[in-house]
């Protein structure tokens, strides 16, 4: 799509662009070269010598057992990430959007642990949980009976991570499930209402189809978000642990590359990150182009 | 509603009800720890109920700070640096894509295509992937521990130029039309129509930015190792972590309520603003 009416200049539109390019040259693409390269040489420890090994790195890293309990933890935690939080948003909107009084006030009242930091999310459910002054945990100690204390128990370290995710996610996916279902042609709901249709069958006969398209896009999003926003929340509450058992392959790359100084191992954790990144891209873009048209 | 059900209405409102109270519930918990003093957070259980030290607790924090050695940094400094961060990142995001946009749509010229998709390939690396490299960009050019360092890598922004674009190519033809025949040089017309009709695109934007630059927490953790710079997100972070015998809760929690505070309020105030932005930068 292009516009019938432009201006002249032959120097004015590359300085325009300038700023932009410049920016995104140096912290964007060179970078991501570098990743790269990185990833198929090898440093000596003392950052001396370097030199080229190929896919050296790749074989050594997918032979590690680690990195592969690291990408089973990830694809669990997000497949957690993204249940959960698709399916509680989803509930939510369902119900926020049969409110006729005070829908708005609710609606502020629920969007804004989007504001929220992911650090700071987990710095919160790090203090509810925990196991000394925790509120929750003392009622699942002494009210309950339950044994818990996410510092040493693994499952519980990766429980608790999952359930701060899914809050500080929450509310954007209710935001984009309440803008589809208020989207649906109220007709449709009342024609299958006078058919006799009840509001269960009404939800999952054109309600539910008709939010696909909203629920795919999230779907996406919240996969994304899982594996990439999620850092702050880990590195705040549980650092990876305990015994690695919340170390998310992106918490991985940076405790590699920045703790450990394996630039080499982590620049191939980073480039295999990077092909996901694209390869989900890829996937939302095609998804776009098919909204569009419709 | 396209029939009256009083119980299905009742549990609609009781639903959605229980999942405010569920969702605000750590909120509530942070801003009751921060109310109490120290000895009242380390007895379990902690109170469900505001105390009396309120007051006397975010002074400390803002502006007594606490804790051993560099980390007694008053919290005043990290809004500080949050707030010029934040505001930093929305400007210079907006200021830059914006004029991309422009040239990219009312001019043209050679490589016009070559630069656009330049700028739209970037839009899914986020900084967590390639994190080594641009660390070490940062630090070849002398940006560590400044302003500059926290700010220039995170303002390139395909989202932001790419919704310009999509915005400008709606702008009817006429408007350029009658600002050419009317004398208008490209500048002018931009200066004088086009960013004024941006305004409410602006303003959505820049509400997503700013909790955006508010919230970064791996970058600003690489790339500063002076207390002068830390902001607010990673300073609760170092807190949390350190160990302590006795940690002071109410000071943590009233830091995290300090360090959410702001985005929250501007989630809550402008909220046409941000569910508009959310929608636009996401399509």
């Amino acid at each position: 799509m292009n516009k019938r009416v432009t201006f002249d200049g032959r120097l004015l539109p590359y300085l325009l662009v300038a700023p932009q390019i410049a920016v995104t040259l140096a912290f964007f693409i060179w970078p991501s070269g570098q990743t790269l390269w990185q990833s198929m040489i090898l440093e000596d420890a003392f950052g001396g010598n370097t030199r080229f090994v190929g896919f050296a790195n790749f074989a050594k890293l997918l032979s590690d057992d680690g990195y592969w309990d690291s990408v089973r933890l990830t694809m669990f935690f997000s497949f957690m990430v993204t249940l959960c939080g698709l399916g509680l948003s989803l509930l939510l909107a369902t119900m926020a959007d049969r409110i006729v009084r005070g829908a708005t006030a609710y609606k502020a009242f629920l969007v804004w642990p989007y504001a929220v930091a992911p650090a700071v999310a987990g710095v919160l459910f790090g203090f509810i949980f925990n196991p000394a002054v925790g509120i929750v945990a003392w009622f699942l100690n002494k009210g309950v009976g339950y044994e818990f204390n996410y510092v040493i128990n693994g499952q519980q370290a990766l429980a608790l991570v999952i359930i701060a995710a899914c809050w500080n996610q929450i509310s954007y996916n209710f935001l984009f499930f309440l803008a589809g279902l208020q989207f649906i042609p109220r007709s449709l709901i009342e024609a299958a209402a006078i058919d006799g249709a009840g509001p269960g069958r009404r939800f999952w006969t054109i309600i539910f189809p008709l939010l696909a398209p909203t629920a795919f896009f999230l779907l996406v999003v919240n996969i994304i978000y899982a594996f990439f926003g999620t850092f702050g929340v880990v590195d705040a509450m549980t650092k990876g642990g305990p015994a690695k058992a919340t170390e998310i392959l992106v918490f991985k790359v940076y405790n590699d590359g920045f703790r450990g100084q394996d630039f080499g191992g982590s620049a191939a954790q980073s480039a295999i990150l990077m092909l996901i990144v694209v390869a989900f891209t890829v996937v939302q873009f095609r998804f776009i182009e098919r909204r569009i048209q419709y | 509603m396209v029939e009256n059900r009083p119980f299905l209405t009742f549990c609609s409102h009781f639903l959605v009800l229980l999942g405010i109270v569920i969702i605000a519930f750590p909120l509530w918990m942070t801003f009751v720890a921060s109310t109490h003093d120290q000895v009242t957070m380390l007895r379990a259980p902690v109170p469900l109920w505001p105390g009396e030290h309120m007051l006397e607790n975010y002074r400390t924090v803002l502006f007594e700070g606490f804790g051993t050695g560099a980390a007694r940094t008053p919290l005043y400094v990290a809004l500080l640096n949050s707030s010029i961060m934040a505001l930093g990142v929305c400007v210079g995001k907006i200021a830059i894509s914006i004029i991309a946009a422009y040239a990219v749509v009312y001019f043209r010229f050679p490589l016009r295509m070559f630069f656009f998709w330049m700028i739209f390939v970037t839009l899914m690396l986020p900084v967590e992937v390639r994190i080594v490299p641009t660390y070490q960009v940062v630090a070849s050019l002398g940006m560590l521990d400044s302003y500059g360092g926290l700010i220039v890598p995170l303002i390139a922004s395909a989202t932001a130029t790419f919704l310009f674009r999509q915005f400008f190519l709606s702008v009817p033809d006429e408007l350029a039309e009658a600002a050419r025949i009317d004398g208008a040089g490209p500048l002018r017309f931009f200066k004088d129509i086009l960013l004024p009709m941006s305004r409410t695109s602006i303003a959505a934007l820049f509400v997503i930015q700013f909790i955006y630059g508010w919230n970064q927490y791996l970058w600003p953790l690489l790339i500063t190792t002076k207390e002068d710079f830390y902001t607010v997100v990673m300073t609760l972070s170092r807190q949390v972590n350190t160990v302590d015998a006795a940690p002071h809760w109410n000071w943590i929690m009233a830091m995290a309520l300090l360090a959410m505070l702001p985005p929250v309020l501007v989630v809550v105030f402008m909220q046409r603003q941000f569910v508009r932005g959310l929608v636009e930068t996401e399509k």
